[in-house]
């Protein structure tokens, strides 16, 4: 391992899922960039900005989420690697479907946000309190918080599911009855990744793959 | 901070889509063919026959028999502004960012989705309660009813505007034509339904056709009006071609699109939007900031072009030419 991180291609080879993920999450980030220097937003593009991040950020929180399940189901270990990564760029995207709204939408009219969106539309407040409990989840992701913090970093970074389920609400909330199958969906997938939580649960499911696939599922090596 | 302006998006030349390009073309050729020989009526017809054979997709109504109203071969109005000093929103604005769920709910997709609508021929059936129930050919509605232009604030339910040139006239003039009788109270407006042509439909997003409904009062207030054009030309498909219901201080859903049947009726006709959520939207879906939706505050909009938000207006600036239809009625109950 350590040999092969000294050159190029052994970085690559054992970051290949890492690289692909952070790669992958940066897309919309990109199209983003691309459509607003084109001036290809649509004739309304407070609206799509908010769209597009909006959607962003619950898709990939949602796959961070899957990270610790997708482990237990599949064994795939290395989805363990990559939750972090995910986790932050689903705060960064929520962060700018916040700047968007203040600051384009409401144009920074702190008094107009608060009576006329805040204190009357309840899905502001479900979105707004599922990005008050990842800010201080992305601010403790880094390894020195985790050792700060020990058996309680745990603790507070188990309120990502809280989050999850404001950011769904909030999407839901907003959305017109013909357009709610995408945000319940969305809810489906949050409730299915909470289930495979289940201690009694998680750990059948790993007794089975192990007698299914014997060796294979031996206790993990880090990779990152 | 934003050098360059929202909707300076793509120049209007550029914009022209297939049809507009043809029937630009065949005005063009008419004109020319009248100045030559003379004899404009047939020649005219010759060129847009033409025009047609090369795109035999989706006929179109002959350019050389629309009213002057809607004959402009560029986007025309009369004047850059409202009568509250509102600037008008662009021509690509207006045509590409559509309500319209027959086509699709994607409201910047709507205008590629209705390409392949045929808005023409078209026939508008009126009838019910009404002593000469009647159906009015496109071509008798172009000529029997001045066409004008109609400057109005259009304020959408989802809490954006815009300002747009109508060209059209008013629903009265058309309801005197068929003479209501007296126990007729409500007006309902039903969409086309034509589900090869207009894919949403082929999905229950809403009981189709679209019906609407306006008390009978209300539709003959002189600002409530039937659109046939815009900009000068004739209505595009991703705004309801080719005869729709504009009423401007309502919300934008209550404004029908493709109407084909008009009914006279005494009862209060059920209507989409309030039949798929009863309790977001009302009958009567009048513009007020101070009604909030169940799920959101009403107060301000987002005019399309603009950054920030700009306070909404009660029954959308439109409030003393209305008010006196809603007297004695409590506009929170009756929303």
């Amino acid at each position: 391992m350590e040999q092969q991180q000294r050159t190029i291609g052994g970085y690559l080879k054992s970051n290949w899922f890492w690289l692909t993920v952070n790669l992958a999450s940066s897309i919309p980030l990109i199209l983003l960039i691309w459509d607003f220097a084109q001036d290809t937003l649509s004739v309304d593009p407070i609206n799509a900005i908010n769209n597009r991040t909006g959607r962003a950020a619950i898709v990939i929180l949602l796959l961070s989420l899957a990270c610790t399940p997708v482990n237990t189901v599949f064994g795939f270990r290395k989805a363990l690697t990559v939750r972090k990564a995910l986790g932050l760029w689903a705060f960064f995207y929520a962060g700018l479907h916040l700047f968007n709204f203040v600051g384009l939408d409401y144009f920074f009219d702190v008094n107009l946000i608060l009576q006329d969106a805040v204190l009357k539309k309840p899905y502001i407040l479900a979105g707004l309190g599922a990005l008050l409990i990842l800010l201080p989840l992305a601010i403790t992701s880094t390894r020195s918080w985790m050792r700060r913090l020990g058996r309680n970093w745990k603790r507070l970074h188990r309120t990502v599911y809280a989050a999850g389920g404001l950011a769904v609400l909030h999407f839901f909330w907003q959305a017109k009855a013909a357009e709610r199958i995408e945000p319940l969906l969305y809810a489906l997938a949050l409730a299915l990744l909470l289930i495979l939580r289940i201690p009694a649960l998680r750990r059948a499911i790993v007794k089975m793959r192990t007698q299914w696939l014997g060796n294979r599922s031996q206790p993990a090596l880090e990779h990152r | 901070m934003v050098k360059t302006h929202w909707s300076e998006i793509t120049p209007e030349n550029i914009y022209l889509n297939r049809r507009k390009f043809m029937v630009t073309g065949a005005l063009a050729t008419g004109a020319l063919a009248m100045a030559a020989c003379g004899t404009g009526q047939s020649a005219g017809k010759a060129a847009a026959g033409a025009g047609a054979n090369q795109v035999p997709a989706v006929q179109v109504y002959p350019a050389d028999k629309l009213p002057a109203a809607l004959a402009y071969a560029d986007p025309f109005a009369s004047t850059g502004k409202d009568e509250i000093g509102d600037s008008l929103n662009k021509f690509q604005e207006i045509t590409n960012y559509n309500n319209f769920y027959e086509f699709t709910t994607t409201k910047e997709d709507v205008a590629r989705e209705a390409q392949g609508f045929a808005a023409f021929p078209w026939q508008i059936e009126v009838g019910g309660l009404v002593n000469k129930p009647k159906t009015f050919d496109l071509d008798e509605i172009y000529q029997k009813f001045t066409q004008e232009e109609r400057i109005y604030r259009l304020r959408c339910v989802e809490g954006w505007s815009m300002v747009i040139p109508w060209v059209g006239f008013p629903i009265a003039a058309l309801l005197k034509e068929v003479e209501p009788q007296n126990a007729a109270k409500y007006v309902r407006f039903v969409s086309v339904m034509r589900p090869d042509e207009m894919p949403g439909q082929r999905m229950a997003i809403l009981d189709w056709p679209y019906q609407e409904g306006l008390r009978l009062d209300e539709a003959m207030n002189p600002l409530a009006i039937f659109a046939t054009g815009m900009y000068g030309k004739p209505l595009t498909n991703q705004q309801g071609a080719p005869f729709r219901l504009v009423v401007p201080w309502k919300y934008g859903f209550k404004s029908t699109k493709s109407i084909v049947k008009i009914e006279l009726v005494d009862t209060m006709p059920p209507t989409a939007w309030n039949t798929a959520a009863s309790n977001e939207y009302g009958f009567y879906a009048n513009v007020n900031p101070t009604v909030d939706h169940p799920r959101w505050s009403q107060s301000t909009e987002r005019r399309i072009g603009e950054l920030g938000r700009r306070p909404t207006l009660m029954f959308n600036g439109y409030a003393e030419e209305v008010t006196s239809l809603y007297a004695g009625m409590d506009l929170a109950r009756e929303f």
